[in-house]
C-alpha cells in the first residue's frame, strides 16, 4: 500500500505501473483521477488551495485502505493526493487498486474515494470573482459514503 | 531550547484549528490548560464555545465540527488528557 501527500503533480501511467509492478496475480487495475473544475456552486473558479492536517491525513487514508482490504480481495492500493495551489484542469487525486478480477478493483476504488471525500482531513479554498471561499461539504458525498455502511461486502463478485 | 522556558507539556493540551476554523479564530494552534470538569471532546468544545463571539458561533451545538484527538476522530465522550493534541475540523472537502 502506498499513501502519499505532495504538492507536485503526478504521472498517472508511472504511478499505475509502479502499483501493479510485474505481479502476475494482477488481472485488473482500476483507477480514479480527480481534477479541478472551473465552475463550482454557480461561480467560476480561477484556482484553489488545498490544505490538510499532516499526521492525521496519512493515518486516515491508511485506515480507509485497510477497510477496503477487509471488504474486497484486492492485491494492492495507491492514494496520491496533492495539496497547495491548484489551477483548473490540474490533477488533484489518484486512487489505484489492483485485484485478480475487475469487480473487486472497481468497488474498492469507488469505496476508497467515497470515504476519502468524507473522512480524510483535506479542505479546499476556492478563488472566485466574489473572493476566496472555503468549499462547503456536499450532502451527496455523505450519501455516497453511507451506501457502503449498508452494503455487504461483495466477496463473491 | 531550554525546557524551563516552556510550560510543562504534560499539563496542557495543544489545540489545532484547521481550514475555516483557523481563519475564523485567527490562530492555527494554541496551548491551553484544561479547567477541572473538562475531560471529554464534547466538554472541551462546549468550554471553547463559552469564549463567546466567533467561538460561540462556530462551535454552536448543531454546527458540523469534528474533534480529532492525537490524529484519531473522536466521539463526544472520548477522553481528553493533558499532553493530547486536539484538533477542531470543519467538514472535509478533499478529493
Amino acid at each position: 500500500m502506498t499513501v502519499r501527500i505532495q504538492t507536485a503533480d503526478f504521472d498517472v501511467a508511472r504511478e499505475l505501473d509502479a502499483l501493479r509492478g510485474r505481479d502476475p496475480k494482477v488481472g485488473a487495475v482500476a483507477a480514479f483521477i480527480g481534477t479541478v473544475r472551473d465552475v463550482n456552486d454557480g461561480s467560476t473558479v480561477a484556482g484553489m488551495t488545498l490544505e490538510h492536517y499532516p499526521g492525521m491525513t496519512e493515518k486516515a487514508l491508511a485506515m480507509i485502505v485497510d477497510e477496503a482490504r477487509s471488504r474486497w480481495d484486492i492485491l494492492d492500493a495507491l492514494i496520491v493526493h496533492r495539496v497547495g495551489p491548484l489551477a483548473p484542469a490540474d490533477q488533484i487525486v489518484l486512487v489505484g487498486v489492483t485485484s485478480a478480477h475487475r469487480g473487486h478493483a472497481f468497488a474498492a476504488c469507488e469505496f476508497i474515494m467515497d470515504y476519502l471525500k468524507t473522512r480524510a482531513p483535506f479542505w479546499k479554498k476556492e478563488m472566485t470573482p466574489e473572493g476566496a471561499r472555503w468549499v462547503e461539504a456536499r450532502t451527496s458525498d455523505d450519501e455516497a459514503a453511507a451506501r457502503w455502511e449498508a452494503a455487504t461486502p461483495e466477496r463473491g463478485a | 531550547m531550554p525546557s524551563t522556558m516552556r510550560d510543562a507539556p504534560t499539563e496542557t493540551v495543544t489545540l489545532v484549528y484547521l481550514a475555516r476554523l483557523r481563519d475564523a479564530f485567527g490562530a492555527a494552534t494554541e496551548d491551553v490548560r484544561l479547567p477541572s470538569g473538562v475531560t471529554t471532546a464534547a466538554e472541551l468544545r462546549a468550554w471553547l464555545a463559552q469564549r463567546g463571539g466567533v467561538w460561540s458561533v462556530e462551535l454552536a451545538p448543531g454546527r458540523a465540527v469534528r474533534v480529532a484527538i492525537n490524529h484519531d476522530m473522536a466521539q463526544a465522550d472520548t477522553p481528553v488528557r493533558p499532553g493530547d493534541e486536539v484538533a477542531l475540523l470543519p467538514p472535509v472537502t478533499g478529493g
